[in-house]
């Protein structure tokens, strides 16, 4: 079956980043979203950790372990970018100013729940960090993710079992299959590799999809 | 003449009582006031709870804390990480309490403190292992989480340069908790890599108040970062 590689995928939601937004990208996959956002396109990075205009790594004589991100790497500040504490980098996302967050996940519900913190293992330790303040205060959540886990198993399901993130909260699903819209609806299929059609993607999801087409 | 500066880390900490909640500036080793965490450790305040955005990166500064055995209990968002290997092992064995709480809300459970309120209905976390048994609240078709402040006898920040009235500038995303911490312990403690002259500071550059400020100590090396 044909599959967008990890990057490709980033560039797929690199390519609906518009010209000014406030962008906050998850630590692990979605950190790659920027190395596809085009150069000529203004668009702000927020990192949790008190930056905004956050540019991209530093040569290693210039890497300042004062300026990292999410991730703890180091990073660099664009001209016009700034730092803030801590109280104020979550007023922008518990606030609703940010445009966009793009997170990882495990699993996300028909309805837009969200799970991506947590295993629930008893032996894990657990840690949340800022993924439940993401999760339900940007305008709009993106998830990024394999559509199936190494297993085979759907990651989009009716009711997540892994503990929640968040409830409601995403908006679009960016796959290696396809590229799903969350609506009061259900899913929506916006787009899908080339070679996948419709009947087989369903096959192998557990809710009812439906295509963009069908539904205008 | 008021003058909050301390001679050293150790006269700057020498207070700090068994079973104190100290809240420790930092997000991951950036801000984290590691000099004043040596000071504590060697001053030897047992049964500490703590509170921090993690619980440690590698074998020093917080995570030495937590190696000695000196901390109770951390209240934090993101413990479990790729060199958090002191509080992983100490969490197995069951010796060290956890309390896991969503990044903005520390952030704001601090916040409140610092600014008098009572409690502050939050929606993040709603629905979540993390609001269990936490009374809700629909406002305005929203629904929302009651979340407590959390109030410490200490917090021990970095900062980059000071006054003697204790007002103080950050560098970089060292910054993180410490403007926060600052307003929500009944002592706080700046490390700083300078300290200026009265007036020298920028008034409209200043990120902490002296007000917030009991204590600073100018420690050229800082953490070694400068």
């Amino acid at each position: 079956m044909n599959r967008l590689s990890r990057d490709q995928m980033a560039a797929r939601v690199a390519r609906d980043i518009p010209e000014g937004a406030y962008v906050n990208l998850g630590i692990g996959l979605p950190t790659r979203v920027a190395n596809y956002l085009p150069h000529e396109r203004e668009i702000f990075l927020h990192s949790e950790n008190g930056l905004l205009g956050m540019g991209p790594a530093p040569a290693p004589a210039d890497v300042d372990p004062e300026l990292i991100n999410a991730g703890k790497e180091p990073v660099t500040l664009l001209p016009g970018g700034c730092f803030f504490h801590h109280g104020d980098s979550f007023a922008m996302m518990r606030g609703g100013h940010l445009d966009i967050c793009v997170l990882g996940a495990f699993q996300v519900s028909s309805k837009g729940d969200l799970a991506n913190w947590h295993t629930g293992a008893a032996d894990a330790i657990p840690a949340v960090g800022g993924a439940m303040d993401l999760a339900i205060g940007a305008k709009q959540v993106f998830v990024m993710m394999e559509y199936l886990t190494k297993n085979g198993e759907c990651k989009i399901v009716e009711h997540c079992t892994y503990p929640l993130t968040g409830i409601r909260c995403v908006d679009r699903i960016y796959t290696d299959l396809a590229v799903v819209d969350i609506t009061p609806d259900g899913p929506i299929v916006r787009e899908m590799v080339a070679g996948l059609d419709f009947d087989a993607l369903q096959t192998m999801t557990p809710v009812r999809l439906r295509m963009l087409e069908e539904v205008v | 003449m008021i003058d909050k500066t301390r001679a050293s880390a150790a006269e700057a900490v020498a207070d700090i009582h068994d079973g104190a909640t100290v809240m420790i500036g930092g997000f991951g080793t950036a801000g984290q006031p590691a000099e004043l965490i040596d000071a504590l450790i060697e001053q030897g305040a047992r049964e500490l709870t703590i509170v921090n955005n993690n619980a440690g990166n590698g074998e020093t500064g917080l995570a030495a804390l937590l190696a000695a055995r000196r901390v109770r209990k951390i209240v934090c968002s993101f413990p479990r990480q790729s060199d958090s290997q002191v509080f992983d092992a100490l969490y197995r064995a069951g010796d060290i309490e956890l309390e896991l709480v969503p990044q903005g809300n520390l952030a704001l459970r601090i916040q409140s403190a610092g600014a008098g309120f009572g409690a502050v209905f939050t929606p993040t976390g709603f629905g979540t292992l993390l609001a269990e048994g936490k009374e809700t609240r629909e406002i305005d078709g929203r629904q929302y989480v009651l979340e407590y402040p959390i109030r410490a006898d200490f917090a021990l920040i970095k900062a980059h340069r000071a006054d003697r009235w204790g007002n103080l500038v950050y560098r970089k995303t060292a910054r993180n908790f410490g403007p926060i911490m600052a307003t929500a312990a009944r002592c706080t403690i700046a490390q700083v890599s300078e300290i200026v002259a009265l007036g020298e500071l920028d008034p409209e550059a200043v990120v902490t108040p002296g007000i917030f400020v009991k204590r600073v100590v100018a420690l050229p090396q800082n953490g070694a970062l400068q």
